[in-house]
This record gives structure tokens, C-alpha cells and sequence, in this order.
């Protein structure tokens, strides 16, 4: 039976980054540069990488899909990035942002990994900050931190609701000081197809220029992927159009292993959907639930009504009243589901009755007006935008949608795949949230893997493992790169006389995983998604219409490729739920349940990572890594 | 709400390739007034496609006016009418039910046409490679709080730091100047300390780079205020035109 080794250092927790610190071999400075390393994907944890490989003199060449590396979807991110710096003193530290995080994962993330990620968020804003990234300040020139879901501490650091802008803006420029500094060659506008395996090792990647058409080879010592999040599986989703599971996928095939592939963040800040010609939903920041109130009607009756006809007694404040300590702070999961259960109790509100309300009556007449313009003001506007609506006026309509994904390529503690020289960082790798993220944690971890952890870990794994320098005409290439184009040339050959348009298959699979592996889940429901997303596999197959050729800017042959990846990953998320007989975090089994409705965790059997390994021939293969809690004790997660 | 509709007649400009002649095609399309723009140009594709066509080529990502992916110029403006807003949070309620609408790629010989409304502005990114950055490298820094900052001081380097690289101010601008992407970098570095040891270097190097892209030189007109999503003010050129001028006399 397959192990999996998740090379975590001995001893006590707060030791053990630094014990393996020590540890590491090192690659001289003559030899650095001898070396080529890959890194795909230029949002947070890619640029970030990037730009420090380069500094320690390697060579890197970096990939990003859209026509920039800052364009990269670490951008919309808005509230903020945590980190344990006590500034505020109210009594935050190292162990409290690790307990938070493991707490709000569910208990279902690696404690080691998790301790190194509270360990460096410290040096994330020193970094940022000497970079010039504007954060928030108070009058005295200190920096401003305010709070998020599932933490009774302010810990986090901010730039307006543009956190992410600015923060990959620091890293974007890193990168193209670089770029400048020769260290970094910069691909833009090229989408990663495929990874080349050469004697079990990653040495390469095929990529396919989306301008010409044309598939390029790319060589190298070792390849970091950074490729970010799959929630686009989903259709609708907060992520940007180009978001994909491409990259990882294909790697997956080559025998990188799929982890946790069923934890899926359903954020419940959301711009509700309004109409079925849409593309992607909107988030409005998590922060937003620091002052805005969030309530139903209590009376069905009443949710036609405009919200400032319903008096204060007939209005539900559900999270408050369920959760007094946490209150509209509860972690994302909670706060989604519950949005959930008082809508399917018909007290939803708005056009469709999928929606609650977003309150700042409160924090207006409290604060004022111009105190909450200047917290929130983009979010205000952008919410105006989108719906017409004036938020300062009226309460905001909010409800959950597809944010984040916390599975993705299962890598050991030095952020490595199964397959030898294949880092993954970031939104792509499982490692760091659990079953449930909490808010400004994702900006946290891709920053501290990027700036913080790969730099290292990839310099130890080349110090170790002598790679012999291959041309790009080896046979495991030539192989690979036939195989993308094959694959390439089946799907517009279907494509040339199909009926169905990409966006019409497309949709049907979100509704599906919407409905079936969205925000609860039953047994039935996945068996029923696995065959309908087989039948929805087919019609792609067979009937899926797609314009233009391959040797040219196609978009839809772009969208079409990674849709075509999509149905498989659905499948393999289904499955996972499926398998998963427990409720934790993001993954709600409606059979296991408490009275209250809380989620019911079986630790008993399911304290484990589920990897999944893909085989030619049948059904994928579920490897397990036992999680081991030494320091923390496993309890059932309370925010009463 | 969702019975209303709305007709638009539609003048695209379309191109297949950098160096293959543009024409502008008709096209009519139902659309509904909650629409953002960009998803009415995703229904006409539909259509297009259904027919055998070739659809409308633009760039788009975020949908949430954040990350500058998009960008064209609507009835003469670039991300159309609408004051501080990308083309992908426009709406269609903002036009008339039977209007014509005129839409254009970025227009500037620093942007060259890829297909469609699609451009490479691949020039912003060498400006900011140049030396739009502050040049420290990863590993132990100072405490955070080690540089006070106040909190004026970092809201006007926030307000240049909020510029998107959409490229609107080049596509608006008569002159098809990038001074004011290239002057919101400047600013926003030259006001926090952490840049200010290579602020001369900075911005000689920038203002370089952005001439030897093709851009035209500033004229003061404006139209790159006007037509930018995120408000970036004028301001920035000045500062930009004054940084350039201190780093010739002190030479650094």
C-alpha cells in the first residue's frame, strides 16, 4: 500500500521550522546560477517566489496566462492579511493565530505546517512594508489592524478594501525588478498544458501561447506551481474568468497526488446572482461583517416588504442570536450555512428570496457616516454598481457563493508533490487551511510560501538531487508535448461539428456541483452528481461546439480545454465528498448532524488527509495521511 | 425584474491579427438592463457562435473593476460614459433601450492590436520594471512599525497606488501618453520612506522607458482623469514632471 512521508521536522512545534532551517543543504552562489527553475502562476505565491528565486540568483522563468504578472486574481482580494503581531495588545501571539487557524480548519490541517504559517506572518508585513505597500495607518503613523471570522483578536492589516491589489502590487514589483535584473524571464499570456516527468522528476512543461497558438517546450531543474484555486468548477464563482484547475489537474495525471478535493469555501459576503446570463459573482469583503448587521425578517410575510418598514422586533439578528460571542463574526462556514437555512425557511429577501440582509443603520448612526465611508467606501460604491443600489441608504443583500477551494495537489512539509521537483504553493497546494479558511488567511499563505518557505525548500531539494541538464528534445518532452497536441486536436475535431456551446456545458456542471456538492451534501445527491457529471462528460465529447482553430488567439478554445479538465475534477470532488462520511468545515453532510445543526465531525475515522491518486485504468486510488494532533486537543469547534 | 429587456445595436471593431486591416461590423443583440457590459458582449458571442461565427475577442478577468484586464472604448470614451467605473462593472441600464453602440479597441501605437478589442500592453510592465519598485530583497527587515507614517501621507500614496495598469488614460489621451500610469508609480513611491533612497534614480529611468515605449509626452489636457476607472488625479503628473526636475539638480 502507497505512504505518503509528510517529512515533518522532530521535536516541539515552535521548533520546528527553524530546526529544519538549519538542516537544509545549500546550493552555492556559482552554482545558482546554473540553475533553472520554473514557476507558474504570478499571483501572490507566484510572483512572490519568483521574485525571491531570482534575488538568490537563480535562473527562473515565470508563466502567468493573463497579458501582465499583476493581473494575477491575488488582486480582488479586499479585507486584509493576518498576521501575530500584537499591536494592538490584545493579547494576540504566535499560538493564538496557529490555534485559530487549526480551530477554524476544522481540525483537519497539518499542525506543523499550520504553526510555520502563524511563525512567519510576522515577517510578511515587515517585508510589504519596506516595500513601499500602503497599508492602513492610524493618526500616529503606526499601522491600523481590524478584525475577521473566527478570531477574537484584531490581527488584521489592510489597505481599504484593496489589500490584495497592493500586496501583489509589492510582489509584482519584486518580480519585475528582477525581470530588470535578468535573473527572471517573464511569459506572459502562456496557459500551462502539461508538466514533463523525466526519470520521475519534474523537468519541464509544455505551455501553449495564447496569442499564436503555438505550444512551447520549456525546460528546467525544478517547477514551482502556483496556479491557484479551482473554484471555477463551480461556473459561478467569486474567482476571475481565466481562474482554472488546469495546471494542477495535469500534473495530477502525471502523479501529483489531489488532496482534500471536497473542501470547498463558500464565502457569505456575496452580491446575490440576479439573472442567468451571469459570469461570476461578486464578494464584498468579509470586513464588512465588523460593523454590518445581518438579519431576515423573523415573519415570512414580511420579506417583500422594503427592509425600513419592518420594525426592530420583527427582524431576526440569526447570528447574533445564535452565536452571542462570535456574533456576525462566526467563521465563513457557519455564516454561510446558516444564510442557507433561514432562506430554505422562506425568509430569504430580494427577487429570487436567496439573499439577507447586510445592516449598517446601526454603524451609521453610531459611527457616522463619514467614519464608515472611510472604512468601507470602495465596497459601498462598488456594491452600487453592481446593483444599483444605495447601501448607506439601504441594507445590503448578500448571500453565499463559491470563493475559495482549500484542497488542491497534496505536497509534504517542504511544500513538495509526490512527484519529485514539483513544488506547489499557494491556493494550489492543500496544505495550510483545512476543511474551512479562515478570512485573511489566503493572502497569509500565499505570501509566506512564496516569499518564506519555497525559496528554501527548493534550494534544499536541488542541493540534494543532482538533476543531469536535458535538452528540450528529449524523448519524454517530445512525448509529452504530442500528447498536449493530440488532446488539443481531439476536443476541435469534436468541436467543429458539435451542437452545445462551452458556456452552455459549462453552466449545466455548476448547477450540478452547485446543487449536489455546494454548500450541503447527502449521500444520494453525490451519487446522483458522479453520473450526471459522467453524462455531462460525454455530451462535452461528443457535442461541444467550438469556434475558430488552434493556431490562433482562441478564447474559447481556452475556456473549452480547461472546462474539459473541469468535468474530470468535479468527478473527483464528488467522489471525495462521497467517501468523506463526516461533516467538517466546508464539507456539511446533512446525515451527520447535531440536533442544533451544527456540523458533527467524526475524528474517530476521518482524522485524515484523503489523497487521491489518479490510475490509467479505473477508479482513482485514496491514499490517507493520519493527522496528528499533539498540541492542540480535538474539540468540537464552538462559536456559541 | 428579470422579464425586461432591451435592444442594442451594436458597431465592433473587428481585427484578426496586428497586421491584418480592421473593419467595423453590425450586430443587434436582447439584452437585460442588469447586464454589465461585459456579459452583454458574452451573449452576443453565444449567438455568434450558435451561427457559426467567430466571436467578439476581448480581455476581461476579475469582473470586479480591480484588476485592469479590460478595456475598451465605448461611444468614443474608453470604459464608456460612466464616470470612475471599468467597462466590466458599466451596466447596460446606463444606456438606452434601440441605442447604437460604438465599441473600439485601446487605440495607441504603444498598444498594438492582438485581435479584436484584445491589445498588448505589455509596455506598462517594462515602465514598471524600469524602477517602479523599491529594491529591497526578501528575508529580515525592520519592524513595521519601526517607520512611522502618517496616516495623510498613506492615503495619498494609497490614492496613486490604487491605478489598475487598465491603460484607459494612454487609450483617452489625444497624445496617447502614459504619464499618468507612470506618474501614480512615481508619486506613490516617492511619498513613503521606504523609496525615497532611489527616488531620483526611479523616475529618471521610468520617464525614460516610457518615451523609448512610443508614448507621447503630456500635454495637460486631462482626458486621462476623465477617463480613469479609479479616479487617479492629475496631480500625479505633476508630481512625476516635479520629481524629474529635483532628480536633474541633485542628481540622485
Amino acid at each position: 500500500m502507497t505512504t505518503l512521508d509528510s517529512r515533518v521536522p522532530e521535536g516541539p512545534l515552535a521548533e520546528k521550522w527553524s530546526k529544519r532551517l538549519h538542516d537544509m543543504k545549500l546550493v552555492a552562489p556559482n552554482n545558482k546560477r546554473k540553475q533553472k527553475i520554473i514557476v507558474v502562476g504570478t499571483g501572490l505565491a507566484g510572483a512572490s517566489a519568483a521574485a525571491s528565486l531570482g534575488e538568490l540568483g537563480y535562473h527562473v522563468d515565470a508563466f502567468c496566462i493573463t497579458d501582465s504578472p499583476r493581473r494575477a486574481h491575488s488582486i480582488a482580494a479586499q479585507g486584509g492579511i493576518n498576521a501575530a503581531k500584537n499591536y494592538p495588545n490584545d493579547g494576540d501571539s504566535v499560538w493564538r493565530l496557529f490555534y485559530d487557524t487549526i480551530k477554524g480548519g476544522d481540525f483537519r490541517s497539518r499542525e506543523a505546517n499550520v504553526h510555520r504559517l502563524a511563525e512567519v506572518s510576522t515577517a510578511i508585513i515587515d517585508q510589504a512594508v519596506a516595500q513601499g505597500v500602503p497599508f492602513a495607518r492610524e493618526y500616529g503613523g503606526e499601522l491600523a489592524n481590524r478584525s475577521f471570522g473566527g478570531a477574537q483578536v484584531s490581527r488584521t492589516f489592510y489597505a481599504r478594501g484593496q489589500t490584495g491589489q497592493q500586496l501583489l502590487l509589492g510582489a509584482y514589483q519584486a518580480l519585475m525588478r528582477q525581470v530588470d535584473n535578468k535573473t527572471v524571464t517573464m511569459y506572459p499570456r502562456r496557459e500551462m498544458l502539461d508538466l514533463v516527468v523525466v526519470d520521475g522528476k519534474a523537468r519541464g512543461i509544455i505551455t501553449r501561447n495564447l496569442v499564436t497558438g503555438e505550444l512551447e517546450r520549456h525546460q528546467a531543474d525544478a517547477v514551482v506551481l502556483c496556479t491557484g484555486g479551482y473554484g471555477r468548477v463551480y461556473f459561478l464563482s467569486t474567482n476571475a474568468f481565466n481562474s482554472n484547475g488546469t495546471a494542477a489537474w495535469r500534473c495530477y495525471k502525471r502523479g501529483a497526488h489531489f488532496a482534500n478535493p471536497c473542501y470547498v469555501q463558500i464565502h457569505p459576503t456575496c452580491i446575490p446572482q440576479s439573472g442567468d446570463y451571469q459570469s461570476k459573482l461578486t464578494l464584498m469583503s468579509e470586513s464588512l461583517r465588523n460593523d454590518g448587521r445581518v438579519w431576515v425578517p423573523k415573519d415570512k410575510a414580511d420579506v417583500k416588504k422594503p427592509a425600513h418598514e419592518i420594525p426592530e422586533e420583527k427582524r431576526d439578528y440569526y447570528l447574533e442570536r445564535k452565536y452571542p460571542s462570535f456574533g456576525n463574526l462566526v467563521p465563513r462556514d457557519v455564516a454561510s450555512r446558516n444564510a442557507k437555512y433561514v432562506c430554505d425557511e422562506g425568509r430569504g429577501v430580494g427577487a429570487t428570496g436567496r439573499a439577507v440582509y447586510l445592516d449598517f443603520r446601526d454603524a451609521i448612526k453610531n459611527q457616522g457616516r463619514d467614519t464608515i465611508a472611510d472604512k468601507y467606501g470602495n465596497l459601498f460604491h462598488m456594491y452600487e454598481k453592481i446593483t444599483g443600489e444605495n447601501p448607506y441608504e439601504v441594507p445590503m443583500r448578500i448571500y453565499p457563493a463559491v470563493h475559495y477551494t482549500m484542497g488542491g495537489l497534496w505536497v509534504d512539509y517542504e511544500l513538495m508533490s509526490t512527484i519529485p521537483g514539483l513544488f506547489v504553493a499557494g491556493e494550489a497546494n492543500f496544505s495550510d487551511h483545512g476543511a474551512n479558511r479562515l478570512g485573511a488567511s489566503a493572502l497569509m499563505q500565499g505570501l509566506a510560501d512564496g516569499y518564506f518557505v519555497v525559496p528554501f525548500s527548493v534550494g534544499n531539494y536541488l542541493a540534494q538531487n543532482k538533476v543531469e541538464a536535458i535538452s528540450t528534445d528529449h524523448a519524454d518532452f517530445k512525448r509529452t508535448e504530442d500528447e498536449v497536441t493530440a488532446h488539443l486536436q481531439k476536443m476541435l475535431d469534436v468541436g467543429a461539428k458539435g451542437n452545445r456551446t462551452v458556456i452552455e456545458i459549462y453552466r449545466d456542471l455548476g448547477e450540478i456541483m452547485y446543487d449536489q456538492v455546494g454548500m450541503s451534501r447527502t449521500p444520494e445527491g453525490l451519487k446522483e452528481a458522479i453520473t450526471k457529471i459522467k453524462k455531462l462528460q460525454n455530451d462535452f465529447w461528443t457535442d461541444v461546439k467550438i469556434p475558430g482553430g488552434g493556431d490562433e488567439f482562441n478564447k474559447m478554445l481556452e475556456v473549452a480545454g480547461r472546462l474539459a479538465d473541469f468535468l474530470e475534477l468535479a468527478e473527483l470532488m464528488a467522489r471525495d465528498a462521497l467517501h468523506r462520511d463526516e461533516s467538517c468545515g466546508g464539507h456539511f453532510r446533512e446525515d451527520h448532524q447535531t440536533p442544533e445543526g451544527e456540523a458533527r465531525r467524526d475524528d474517530e475515522n476521518f482524522c485524515y488527509v484523503a489523497a487521491w491518486a489518479f490510475k490509467e485504468a479505473g477508479e482513482p486510488e485514496l491514499i490517507k495521511e493520519p493527522l496528528e494532533f499533539e498540541n492542540v486537543e480535538l474539540s468540537t469547534r464552538s462559536y456559541k | 425584474m428579470h422579464d425586461e429587456t432591451m435592444n442594442v445595436h451594436l458597431k465592433v471593431w473587428r481585427q484578426a491579427g496586428p497586421e491584418t486591416e480592421g473593419r467595423f461590423e453590425s450586430y443587434t443583440a436582447e439584452v437585460n438592463p442588469h447586464m454589465s457590459f461585459l456579459e452583454m458582449l458574452d451573449v452576443v458571442n453565444e449567438d455568434l457562435i450558435k451561427k457559426g461565427e467567430m466571436p467578439i475577442e476581448f480581455d476581461s478577468d476579475c469582473r470586479e473593476g480591480i484588476c485592469g484586464t479590460c478595456g475598451c472604448v465605448v461611444n468614443g470614451q474608453a470604459h464608456g460614459l460612466e464616470r470612475g467605473t471599468t467597462v466590466c462593472q458599466l451596466h447596460m441600464r446606463s444606456f438606452r433601450d434601440g441605442e447604437t453602440i460604438v465599441i473600439e479597441p485601446w487605440r495607441a501605437e504603444a498598444f498594438p492590436v492582438i485581435r479584436d478589442l484584445v491589445v498588448d500592453r505589455g509596455a506598462f510592465d517594462r515602465i514598471i520594471a524600469a524602477g517602479g519598485y523599491v529594491s529591497v530583497n526578501t528575508g529580515p527587515k525592520p519592524d513595521a512599525n519601526a517607520v512611522k507614517i502618517g496616516k495623510d501621507l498613506s492615503d495619498r500614496a494609497f490614492d496613486a497606488a490604487a491605478c489598475i495598469g487598465c491603460g484607459a488614460c494612454v487609450a483617452a489621451c489625444p497624445n496617447a501618453s502614459a504619464s499618468l500610469f507612470t506618474g501614480a508609480k512615481v508619486t506613490q513611491l516617492a511619498l513613503m520612506p521606504q523609496g525615497a533612497p532611489e527616488r531620483g534614480r526611479r523616475v529618471r529611468a521610468m520617464v525614460d522607458q516610457m518615451d523609448a515605449e512610443g508614448f507621447g509626452n503630456c500635454s495637460n489636457i486631462g482626458e486621462c482623469e476623465a477617463a480613469c476607472p479609479k479616479e487617479i488625479s492629475l496631480d500625479n503628473i505633476a508630481t512625476m514632471k516635479r520629481e524629474y526636475l529635483r532628480a536633474m539638480f541633485t542628481d540622485h
